[in-house]
């Protein structure tokens, strides 16, 4: 493949407020190319794509169509330019016909005396063409949006990008929402989409998929350019390699520690449909995490244990004793701290000042008579900042203005300076810029040694098997599979994670799992 | 990494002082000088007999505004506080002039309001935090219904003939009218409440972020309940100064009265969309849309004009607040 790229990025950077999101990456696209776009968690893919979407503008770099310069303001004029992009949260409306959707913003139009009228007719011809170019011959154009299943959707998406003439067509993990039948649909549309000449970028955490489908791929890792290369070219250790970049033990710095009494105990934990009979244990000073894919029904787990979502059923003991727990209060009031998955909607009140949100989960204690006692809340907000080296000029700092990671410091804060015995953590460094990274699975780690009992979700392989003592492994709701520190690696983590939606045949017995390179590691992430 | 500080991290220009004054004090510069050009057009504005009259009159909604922020901060609205005062009065009217010789009804008459006023608050309160209901919607809703309510027990009659004893707001202790009295105690006694205590705190926190009051053990179904019903309280003692101003007392919602209160705190730096504000900011936010209004009566402005004021006004305000939360929102992540 040697024709002129359609595209060409060449040495962007890109800066948001705390995080260098791009330095320096160059990209490019050829016509008649699957392009796979490769990285963890916060290495940039997302920024990169909505660059060339024209959603961000790069502070430094150029960007070349069709060999000249090009720079898009808006993602419209991205669009008019022929670059169309496909999220995962499918963008179309919902109460419009497949037709509408194709051709919105763009419908064909006819003359009826002095009116420009919509030509439904023609609109609707059009459309089924675009289909059946496509290959999809079971879409009514008339049916609207709502009733279409996921995948039949995600194929109006294609049909509307082909609509706009699209030349390059950005995926973004478009495999994550879809049952099997319709990923293979999907390889098919895009391998015609190849043979029309169309440059695809992909986007998936599913390195099967990168395999199957892609002529190229580029590796990013912390915002840098890492490689570009010919799949055909690359083993999955190769590629696992290029993504991490570093060995996990000297990326994630676990104290070791002798796990002490058991601490949480979970027995046949449910609340249907998405919790199903759960038990665990969590011992003090021990780390577990908690992998899965994403709808796995990790957080869900989290938020019945902390009385968000109170469990139907099943049985929940701290320190051996049975506890009910039917709210948030309830759980603190036991001992339980709970680091959510999304710090801005649910960790912290952003307009509030650090003292304020170190605080929130002690009001009735830092109080003497329904009243704050003012030194003692100061106190707190300073031991915060010192302990975990929050980057604020003070207490009396807003939280909206500290950096992601410094931000995230401050949730942990609050709930350190409640001393609870179990601290759940969901994606305890999403979102967070690597330094700050370590600096909390640093904390993380040391708190456990003090003998803290840590339930960590997390998304990131890496990260699990870095900082885990034990692994647990959940799939559709239920704990698929549990390895202690020893056995675990991300094929036998990624098998188990993967194994419903890839091989029925790891179902049942242990050992395979242990033994399979296969099906396929994967670096699960969540969806952002 | 140990230093706390570091070059990149420039303090805020905004100075925060313990009381947040930032914005209060803004507004007491804007009341002088609307003041001083009042004066200079009109020598008569700054008689100390229009400057007394003019804070007395407008003390009940200021008092309304203390209990209107609770409310605010906590990321709801009440609608219905205009029509629940219009309420509330010809209640107390009734109950005053039931038998004029007798001082348990006079003792009822002032009682029932702020008593009355919890209770509706805890209606509302309750729609809100329990059933779920948007706290427009609830208001609105108790909004007809007070104003129905009105009407059929005055049947459109004047309360007149009020006993000599219902005239709390004419009261003149060390020669200041009675109300300032209440508007100075009440919006100190609710500034502090709200600075200090850990339920003040709550109401912030709420309204800044539900989930994560919620996440942080906080009933947040218990502090919306609080908030309505404090409101419905002072709600209940502005009723008392409003309906004791005259020896009448008139059978219709004051008109537009819950968009003045409202107009106070948004104008007084109470977010509309919760979390932030305080009662002392309210407080100036009441004499400041009063302050405007004088000087536009001062200056023979037509009334109609003055209605357009006040809504350009909380137009304005919720705009400022509107583009300075987005440009804190692009300035975080």
């Amino acid at each position: 493949m040697t024709d002129q790229p359609i595209l060409q990025l060449a040495h962007i950077s890109k800066r948001f407020p705390g995080v260098q999101a791009l330095k320096d990456v160059q990209f490019d696209v050829r016509p008649g190319e699957v392009h796979a776009l490769l990285g963890e968690n916060g290495a940039g893919k997302s920024t990169l794509i909505k660059i060339i979407s024209g959603v961000h503008k790069p502070d430094e770099g150029t960007l070349m169509l069709d060999g000249s310069p090009a720079a898009f303001s808006s993602p419209r004029e991205a669009q008019q330019r022929g670059i169309a992009t496909i999220y995962q949260e499918l963008s179309l409306y919902p109460e419009l016909t497949v037709a509408e959707n194709i051709f919105i913003g763009h419908a064909p139009r006819r003359k009826v005396g002095p009116f420009d009228v919509l030509d439904w007719r023609a609109m609707n011809t059009r459309a089924g063409e675009t289909l059946a170019s496509l290959n999809i011959h079971d879409l009514d154009v008339r049916s609207k949006i709502g009733t279409l299943s996921v995948g039949k959707r995600q194929r109006v998406e294609i049909a509307k990008a082909l609509s706009q003439n699209a030349r390059i067509l950005i995926m973004d993990e478009p495999t994550a929402a879809l049952t099997e039948a319709d990923v293979e649909r999907l390889f098919e549309i895009v391998r015609l989409l190849r043979m029309r000449g169309v440059g695809v970028v992909y986007i998936s955490h599913r390195l099967n998929e990168v395999f199957e489908l892609a002529d190229r791929v580029t590796v990013l890792r912390d915002g840098q350019y890492v490689a570009t290369r010919q799949v055909k070219d690359v083993t999955e250790r190769d590629l696992i390699g290029m993504m991490v970049g570093r060995t996990i033990d000297e990326l994630f710095p676990k104290l070791p520690s002798t796990p002490g009494e058991v601490v949480l105990e979970v027995k046949n934990l449910s609340r249907p449909p998405i919790t199903r009979d759960i038990s665990f244990q969590v011992r003090a000073g021990e780390i577990v995490g908690l992998a899965g894919l994403v709808g796995s029904g990790r957080s869900e787990l989290a938020q019945v244990i902390f009385g968000i979502a109170p469990a139907h059923a099943g049985e929940i003991r701290l320190n051996g004793r049975a506890v009910k727990i039917k709210s948030p209060a309830d759980a603190i009031n036991l001992g339980i701290a709970y680091v959510p998955e999304d710090r801005g909607t649910q960790g912290l009140v952003r307009q509030m000042v650090i003292r304020e949100n170190v605080s929130l989960a002690m009001l009735r204690e830092m109080s003497r008579m329904t009243f704050i006692k003012n030194r003692a809340e100061g106190q707190a907000a300073r031991r915060a900042i010192e302990q975990l080296s929050i980057r604020a000029y003070g207490p009396e700092m807003v939280v909206n203005k500290l950096s992601g990671g410094n931000q995230q410091k401050v949730v942990v804060s609050k709930w350190l300076a409640r001393q609870p015995k179990l601290l759940i953590m969901d994606e305890p460094t999403r979102g967070v810029d690597v330094g700050a990274k370590a600096e909390i699975h640093r904390l993380i780690s040391e708190l456990a040694t003090r003998g803290m009992a840590i339930l960590m979700i997390s998304s990131e392989l890496p990260e699990i098997l870095g900082m885990s003592d034990r692994v647990l492994v959940m799939r559709e709701g239920r704990i698929a599979a549990e390895f202690p520190r020893e056995q675990c690696t991300q094929e036998t983590i990624g098998a188990a994670m993967m194994a419903a939606n890839m091989a029925v045949n790891l179902e049942a017995d242990p050992s395979t799992k242990d033994a399979s390179s296969e099906p396929s590691a994967s670096v699960a992430e969540g969806a952002r | 990494m140990a230093a706390t500080t570091s070059p990149d991290l420039v303090p805020s220009s905004r100075l925060r002082l313990p009381f947040r004054l930032s914005q209060e004090v803004v507004l007491v510069f804007v009341i002088i000088a609307l003041s001083l050009v009042a004066g200079a057009i009109n020598p008569q504005f700054w008689r100390s007999n229009n400057v007394r009259d003019t804070l007395s009159n407008i003390s009940y909604i200021a008092v309304a505004a203390v209990g209107m922020t609770m409310v605010i901060a906590s990321g709801n609205i009440d609608i219905s506080v205009g029509a629940l005062i219009g309420c509330l009065a010809t209640i107390s009217g009734l109950l005053a002039v039931r038998a004029p010789e007798s001082p348990l009804w006079l003792v009822l008459a002032y009682v029932a309001p702020p008593v009355l006023g919890a209770l509706a608050g805890a209606v509302n309160g309750f729609l809100v935090a329990f059933l779920r209901i948007p706290a427009i919607v609830v208001t609105l809703g108790m909004f007809s219904i007070f104003q129905g309510a009105l009407i059929l027990t005055t049947r459109g009659n004047v309360i007149y003939d009020l006993p000599a004893g219902f005239t709390l707001a004419q009261q003149r202790p060390l020669g200041i009218p009675a109300p300032i009295y209440f508007m100075v105690i009440l919006t100190i006694i609710g500034a502090v409440w709200m600075r200090y205590s850990t339920t003040g705190r709550a109401i912030y926190a709420v309204g800044g972020n539900k989930e994560a009051a919620r996440l942080s053990g906080i009933s947040e179904r218990k502090i919306v309940m609080t908030a309505f019903i404090l409101n419905g309280v002072t709600a209940g003692i502005a009723t008392l100064l409003y309906a004791t101003q005259q020896s009448v007392i008139q059978p219709t919602v004051p008109a537009g009265l819950e968009l003045k209160i409202i107009t106070a705190c948004v104008v007084g730096g109470v977010s509309i969309l919760g979390g932030t504000g305080t009662i002392i900011g309210a407080m100036l936010g009441s004499i400041l849309i009063n302050t405007i209004f004088s000087v536009l009566i001062f200056t023979d402005t037509s009334k109609y004009w003055i209605q357009a004021v006040q809504g350009v006004l909380i137009l304005i305000t919720v705009l400022v607040d509107m583009v300075r939360r987005q440009r804190e929102s692009f300035s975080g992540r």
